[in-house]
């Protein structure tokens, strides 16, 4: 699965990461990297971009980019 | 923030000033707290100016620690040492050297949040690996604390070779005194050890570095580390000569046993955050706290719905804010002008420096400075929107709507900015990554209602149109809001325009670090605010009191013999067949028909009648045609020229610009402003770049003429259409 399938409030490890994106490499560098938990927050207006928390740290990522990064869920915050 | 970039002057020549005893640079994460340790630790003692020879800015303040002073330099945030936008780049720029290379940093203050380690770290492995004297200054101690974080600083130390830590609250000043002498130490310390991250990575720039030990221009090993990871990418900026293509082939092997195949930036970040997340487990323990009613009522206001309409909420009263409070202050102030002016009339002779001072420097200086109540209330709106780290959630919150005009909620933060001024929310674009992007945001700042166009609309609006309430809303405060609206359409129409023709360009990507709420800090937007009045009255001392001066010299100069002598024989007439109070009312209009009759006939008159055809489809006589032409350099100009025009002329003797205003009329005695020419005139405001400010900022942050020129005839140009359309349609409709 990848981020996009997360519930809100749902928290799950990176597993593995499509870096062809340009725009992913730098989310790479804001720490959205394999072994990484975040946890899935909330869609904006409209249902993109999305919102996640990563170490204390919140992040705003559009569905285009988060569709890049596979998860397996590691429970519920 | 500064819009006028002060001409740095060296420190030699301040006589009393000595020279710093070394340059810090202050680095950190995005809203990591660094501006305010810089405000705590500079106070007050602060410039802004710019790089010798680049257009770059340059925020630098004193901090004195016993004997010493040393320079600070405010760096913008960024998460690592490869730049994304042009704001990063000036930081790492710095950085390395690259921009000043007579201020090499001494040494590196890193602003480390507590609650980001995560992130602070990655940035703090790069900081340690540039062999600087570094010092961490650890921030939101008292918010970790709050959540429960707690932060074993000597272990953080520790993993860091040594490095001095220390953690402070820069809102309330604990843990500063440390830091101080922390800062003091640096001067003759040796760089801290950087930790054994990447080994792999270390010894391909040890071979390297011996490699371009003869390179003409010497390499810093960070630099050779920046040049293997990100390419030639980082010759561009740094200047440094293409090593030979021996060594760039011995770079290539060494890449390719780094990397492999994948992204170097990728393998970079895959391998300092893995060593982040081993290191932070030994040194963050995390007590797991209950919701606390602040977090829960965080967690309402971020819901998308209840964001919204909180937002409009708020802007219905920062407007109501702006008019309502603001009136005490500006009755004050309109009460001192009022008081000096009556003064200066009764205590000097009438005739020529009574006129200039009264009519021209009072007159013109004074109906602008009146407005100065009004814009510091909008800008505190506008400095806590962004303090409390709202700005960053309306952008999250608008980048769908963005998204369809062809931007990114990145550009939200400067347009909501640009309600303020749009100097600093042109150079807040720099935070935007790609280039069409940020040029299209630049386009559209500028139709957003700045503070300097509210004097023109309240004179404008206080004038003509009536205070009546309509369901409950002042008829008033509406015209403005449509004003603000037709602003927005401006600006967004523009983008749109733009971004599908000359600035086109792929789906650009969004990140957005959320920053926590916060309660802004106190003395930052003190700061912040006292540097708004400085450039406002600065601008009211120079520019405004120039231009005031000369209008009053072209509407005084010459005087003409004819116009005296019939005046002399009008006021012998009626003092032979009147008295009293006819003779005095008599004798109020002969002076006010001589003061226009004089007025006609003066340089102003002359030319504002030359150029009257230019301006005779929007409805415009000369006078208003010349306080327009006049208000080019800075739009608020024109309520002065208004007030300096019409106190010389036959309309001094009502008491407010407004009501000039409202008893001027054409030699056939119809009046000037009617109500299609009045709408005409607010929208030629909404649209038109008068401010020689902005077009100067347009040149620099887009690096050149071309999109200056473009942005000020083609604003230029709509503005003067979109007048003339409504004052034609309106005419022939009434």
């Amino acid at each position: 699965m990848t981020l996009l399938e997360l519930a809100p409030g749902e928290t799950a490890r990176i597993d593995a990461i499509d870096t062809s994106d340009a725009g992913v490499q730098r989310l790479m560098v804001l720490g959205l990297v394999e072994g990484a938990e975040l946890t899935y927050i909330r869609s904006s207006l409209g249902g993109d971009p999305l919102e996640f928390r990563i170490y204390g740290a919140a992040i705003s990522l559009r569905r285009e980019q988060a569709g890049r990064f596979t998860v397996s869920p590691v429970g519920s915050a | 923030m500064n819009q006028q970039a002060e001409v740095s002057v060296s420190v030699e020549s301040i006589g009393h000033r000595r020279r710093p005893d070394a340059t810090i640079a202050v680095i950190g994460n995005p809203n990591a707290g660094k501006s305010a340790l810089f405000n705590r630790l500079t106070g007050m003692n602060q410039k802004t100016a710019n790089y010798p020879g680049v257009t770059v800015e340059r925020r630098s303040g004193r901090c004195t620690t016993g004997s010493d002073t040393f320079e600070l330099i405010d760096l913008p945030g960024t998460y690592s040492l490869t730049p994304n936008s042009t704001d990063e780049k000036v930081s790492v720029s710095v950085l390395f050297g690259r921009v000043d290379q007579t201020s090499v940093p001494d040494g590196i203050i890193a602003v480390i949040d507590s609650t980001r380690l995560y992130q602070g770290l990655y940035l703090l492995q790069q900081l340690a690996e540039l062999g600087r004297p570094l010092i961490v200054a650890l921030t939101m101690t008292d918010a970790a604390e709050r959540d429960g974080i707690r932060v074993d600083v000597e272990r953080l130390s520790a993993v860091f070779g040594g490095i001095p830590v220390f953690p402070v609250v820069a809102t309330t000043g604990r843990g500063f005194d440390a830091l101080r002498e922390g800062i003091a130490a640096m001067q003759g310390a040796s760089a801290p050890g950087s930790p054994a991250v990447w080994p792999e990575l270390s010894a391909a720039v040890d071979e390297l570095s011996a490699e371009l030990a003869n390179a003409p221009v010497r390499w810093q090993r960070a630099e050779i580390e920046r040049w293997l990871i990100e390419g030639d990418v980082v010759l561009e900026e740094t200047g440094l000569e293409h090593p030979s293509p021996e060594q760039t082939q011995r770079a290539a092997v060494l890449r390719t046993g780094l990397f492999g195949d994948q992204p170097p930036l990728a393998v970079e970040a895959r391998r300092r955050y893995q060593w982040n997340r081993e290191v932070l487990a030994g040194i963050v323990r995390s007590e797991k706290q209950l919701v606390s009613a602040g977090a829960r009522l965080i967690e309402l206001i971020n819901r998308p719905w209840f964001s919204t309409v909180l937002f409009l909420l708020t802007m219905a009263i920062v407007f109501q804010a702006v008019f309502s409070w603001a009136t005490v202050f500006m009755d004050a102030i309109d009460g001192t002008f009022a008081a000096l002016g009556g003064a200066i009339s009764s205590t000097l002779p009438e005739g020529m420096l009574a006129s200039l001072l009264t009519d021209g420097i009072i007159a013109g200086v004074g109906s602008v400075v009146i407005f100065l109540p009004q814009i510091l209330i909008l800008f505190m709106f506008i400095i806590l929107l962004e303090d409390t780290g709202y700005l960053a959630r309306a952008a999250f919150l608008m980048d769908r709507a963005m998204r369809s005009i062809g931007l990114s909620g990145q550009s939200v933060i400067p347009l909501l900015s640009s309600f303020a001024c749009a100097v600093p929310s042109i150079m807040a674009t720099r935070v935007i990554p790609n280039r069409r992007d940020r040029i299209a945001t630049i386009m559209a700042a500028p139709f957003m209602t700045c503070s300097a166009r509210l004097p023109v609309y309240a004179v404008l609006i206080g004038a003509f149109v009536p205070a009546r309430e309509i369901i409950g809303l002042n008829l008033q405060g509406l015209v403005l809001l449509g004003l603000y609206m037709v602003g927005i359409m401006g600006g967004v129409g523009t983008a749109l325009i733009l971004k599908r023709s000359a600035l086109k360009s792929a789906k650009p990507v969004f990140i957005l670090a959320l920053p926590e709420y916060r309660r802004p800090d106190f003395r930052s937007v003190v700061v912040k605010l006292l540097d708004r009045a400085r450039v406002f009255l600065r601008r009211a001392g120079t520019v405004i009191f120039t231009v005031a001066i000369i209008v009053w010299a072209l509407a005084y100069f010459p005087r003409s013999e004819s116009v005296a002598a019939d005046q002399a024989l009008a006021v012998a007439a009626a003092e032979a067949e009147l008295t009293g109070d006819a003779l005095a009312e008599r004798l109020a209009e002969i002076d006010n028909e001589a003061g226009a009759a004089q007025l006609e006939q003066s340089l102003l008159g002359r030319a504002g009648q030359a150029i009257e055809p230019v301006f005779s489809p929007l409805g415009w006589d000369w006078k208003v045609s010349a306080a327009v032409i006049a208000s080019f350099p800075a739009r608020e100009v024109v309520v002065a020229v208004l007030g300096t025009i019409y106190a010389v002329g036959d309309e001094a003797d009502e008491q407010t610009v407004g009501e000039r205003l409202q008893s001027a009329t054409w030699p056939d005695g119809s009046p000037v402003y009617t109500l299609p020419m009045v709408f005409g005139l607010l929208i030629f405001y909404a649209w038109c770049l008068q401010c020689a400010a902005t077009v100067a900022i347009i040149r620099r942050e887009t690096n050149g003429w071309r999109w200056a020129v473009f942005s000020w005839s083609y604003m230029t140009g709509l503005a003067y259409l979109a007048a003339m359309l409504i004052f034609q349609v309106g005419s022939a409709l009434n």
